[in-house]
């Protein structure tokens, strides 16, 4: 018996004239020649626009990920245009498949050469929490190791998750303080994990 | 001449003797069993010999058979002839006290990971192995987790709550 | 093959160097390949030997499927190659009828064939797009991801996923194909070979192309027979080995295609070894669906083979007839024995013959399954591919080799 399709008959035709936005200015005091605002602000404005990820792709995220960088779902009108492979000049570890217990140190090496500010975005239920793979070997979600900002679940999680999860941390970028990485709430964060 | 499942059964008893037992066809493949000594001479023979010639190694992977004394563990070879699209199931079966076997390396190269994988899983012992140490855990494993005695899950978790799913 | 791989050997005279610079090529390495580990040994950019480490996303499949029953396998076998995750599904579905003694209609068959070998031409997609990025030309990946998104669309509208599928069931598949589907599969029959035909041109007769990779990780038939080849890498070097012609499965004898081989097993022979096959896909699919055409009335409306032990039955029936209700209660719970017994099945998956050992004991769960995975054989050659040969060769042979990490490490 076929099941008549009741959604996506009639896609409606993507138009480009409101395809391309700019960024809003943040909340502050204008005049002639100046603009006052909160130095977070701008700072937070600068980073979330323009975030470098670096991304981990063990095993089936990944190639989501490749289809998130892809055209369709496109990654780079975010600000990533450009994704590295040294965790030195990257702000966003993007953790996407599973972590062995074998591959935990390298994680966690990987996380400890990056540089402040530093976020860790875990994509897929398997780096959340270890996913269906609930056996010997393999690490039950990455924050055994490293602290996570954001956690994507699904397996794998839709372009359009991975991209949700992305505007979260852009979020959070935006409105983080810029005195955040030298507080003692961050420091005991840090801690707990063993990282100094 | 097509080569049948019969014509090598005779083949093998006739070279073999009594090193060679129970033959079983199932799913039109062929299935028999030789003593663990006696592994790389069939193996040799059924790879040099002009009318058999299974020179493709399609797979090699162990089982275990906890209650089965004196059996406990199994290495299965499964071989191809190709020119003659035969397929072949050859079994060896070791006490699990000293499951030593030798190895396959030097007739067939793709043996060299498949019995680091069998060991790493089972801990058969690959007498001659080149590179005995395990291939996919964690070298510091001291275990063999496929081991029917060995649960599946990481026992020192605490995020997960056994009882919830069934396994108390 | 070194017990134990020395560090710093010292090099001979006329070496570039006095002693082998070591080089990790880590786990972590960029482009997207997958975890694996090689350290090297370096004389200047030349190889002299190099030790591989696997097993960093070893996720014990094989233990994992002896808790669960038959059909709860199934999303397992998803992951292990992943980029072409319905072909193993249809594997191991095929492994599980054999086993069961189950025959499948044509029109499921012909089905499945489509779907198979769309999941082909994903794979070989990825993995030339990517042999193309890691010689600096970023554009055919991009051009081509496009064209993977039509297939992600059909296969979400036949069962719901983009890439870990879970597609079909024993005997058949969960729903018949919507007209939907038959559309989106006529416009990717339509655009894509426009597409390939331009992915082609950029990369067959390019130049740069072709001095980066003939000559590259070249294999004799020989050897790489005794190390287990099968699939596109062991067609590059020669032999016309196709488990889908030896072994057909699912009516493959029912179409009409050829084998493309290659002559020395290099980089170049792989790859357009897989160009070939994915002309060779699009022409067994398009032979397919004229085949589900032809079938009409009632024929049209059969998607899956009656097996009541293992198929689900129709919700309306589970709500009105005793014994559907039995049956889907005993099928969700798991609580169907297998027959005793021991199989050996094998497809041909993106990257060779995927085989699946099913030894039963009678139980709810298999005894033991494994599964003969053709990237973890095929891996193991890779350090007689690059010896001897530079760096940036290494790079290129690992990527054409098209090793996926969870069909490695399962």
């Amino acid at each position: 018996m076929s099941r008549p399709v009741r959604f996506n008959n009639s896609p409606i035709l993507a138009s480009s004239a409101d395809a391309v936005g700019a960024v809003e200015a943040p909340p502050g005091f204008t005049g002639e020649g100046f603009f006052t605002t909160q130095l977070s602000n701008v700072v937070g404005l600068a980073r979330k626009n323009s975030i470098w990820p670096l991304p981990f792709a063990t095993s089936c995220c990944g190639i989501e990920f490749m289809a998130t960088m892809g055209s369709h779902y496109d990654l780079a009108r975010f600000g990533s245009e450009r994704v590295g492979f040294s965790p030195r000049q990257c702000d966003l570890l993007m953790v996407m498949g599973t972590i062995a217990k074998k591959m935990g140190p390298v994680l966690r090496q990987v996380y400890l050469q990056m540089a402040e500010p530093r976020w860790v975005i875990a994509i897929g239920a398997c780096a959340s929490s270890g996913g269906i793979f609930d056996t010997y070997s393999v690490l039950q979600g990455i924050d055994q190791v490293i602290p996570v900002d954001v956690y994507v679940p699904g397996c794998p999680p839709r372009p359009e998750a991975i991209l949700d999860g992305f505007m979260k941390i852009q979020d959070l970028v935006g409105e983080e303080s810029i005195r955040r990485r030298h507080s003692e709430q961050y420091k005991t964060l840090l801690n707990s994990y063993g990282i100094q | 001449m097509a080569l049948t499942n019969q014509y090598i059964q005779e083949k093998l008893q006739e070279k073999f003797g009594d090193v060679v037992s129970n033959f079983e066809e199932s799913y039109n493949v062929l299935s028999f069993e030789a003593t663990a000594a006696n592994n790389l001479k069939v193996l040799q023979f059924l790879y040099d010999e002009l009318s058999l010639q299974f020179q493709f190694l399609t797979d090699l992977c162990g089982v275990n058979f906890p209650d089965d004394a004196g059996r406990e563990i199994s290495v299965v070879y499964h071989l191809h002839n190709l020119a003659q699209n035969i397929r072949l199931r050859f079994k060896i079966f070791v006490p699990v006290a000293a499951p030593d076997v030798f190895t396959a390396c030097n007739l067939f190269s793709s043996a060299n990971w498949m019995e680091r994988e069998t060991y790493d899983f089972y801990g058969v012992n690959f007498v001659g192995h080149p590179n005995l140490k395990r291939i996919l855990n964690v070298d510091e494993m001291d275990y063999f987790p496929l081991r029917k005695e060995y649960p599946l899950e990481d026992q020192t978790r605490i995020d997960k709550d056994d009882e919830m799913f069934g396994r108390g | 093959m070194l017990a134990h791989q020395q560090h710093h050997i010292t090099l001979p005279e006329g070496s570039i160097e006095k002693q082998t610079t070591t080089l990790n090529v880590g786990p972590t390495h960029p482009a997207t390949h997958g975890v694996f580990q090689n350290i090297m040994e370096l004389d200047g950019e030349r190889i002299v030997s190099t030790e591989q480490t696997v097993g960093y996303i070893h996720r014990a499949f094989e233990k994992l499927a002896e808790r669960r029953p038959l059909n709860q396998i199934t999303p397992i076998t998803d992951r292990l190659n992943y980029c072409s995750s319905p072909i193993n599904n249809m594997g191991w579905h095929l492994t599980c009828e054999k086993f069961l003694g189950v025959e499948t209609p044509k029109r499921v068959d012909y089905l499945r064939v489509i779907i198979m070998e769309l999941a082909r031409i994903s794979d070989h997609l990825i993995c030339n797009s990517i042999v193309g990025v890691d010689t600096g030309a970023y554009t055919g990946f991009l051009y081509v991801m496009q064209y993977r998104e039509l297939i992600y669309e059909i296969y979400e509208e036949v069962c719901g996923s983009r890439l870990t599928t879970n597609i079909g069931r024993i005997g058949g598949f969960e729903r018949n194909f919507t007209n939907t589907a038959f559309t989106k599969l006529e416009k990717f029959l339509v655009e894509y070979p426009k597409v390939l035909k331009e992915f082609e041109n950029l990369f067959a007769r390019n130049r740069i192309f072709m001095e980066r990779t003939i000559g590259g990780g070249a294999i004799s038939a020989e050897r790489a027979l005794n190390y287990g080849f099968t699939g596109p890498n062991l067609r590059a070097a020669g032999v016309d080995y196709d488990v889908r012609v030896h072994q057909p499965y699912s009516s493959y004898q029912d179409f009409d295609f050829t084998i493309p081989v290659g002559k020395t097993g290099d980089n170049y022979d792989r790859f357009l070894v897989r160009n070939q096959e994915m002309w060779q896909s699009l022409s067994i699919i398009e032979q397919a669906y004229k085949k589900v055409q032809e079938f009409k009335g009632a024929n049209a409306e059969i998607f899956h083979a009656d097996v009541p032990e293992y198929y689900l039955p129709k919700k309306e029936d589970v709500y009105t007839k005793m014994e559907s209700l039995i049956w889907h209660f005993k099928i969700v719970m798991g609580e169907v024995d297998m027959p005793k017994g021991e199989i050996y099945s094998a497809v041909e998956g993106g990257n060779g013959e995927l085989g699946f050992y099913l030894v039963s004991d009678g139980g709810r769960t298999p005894f033991r399954l494994h599964f003969r995975r053709p990237c973890f054989i095929y891996y193991q050659a890779y350090p007689e591919l690059i010896t001897g040969g530079m760096l940036s060769d290494a790079i290129v042979t690992m990527s054409s080799l098209n090793l996926i990490a969870g069909e490695l490490d399962a």
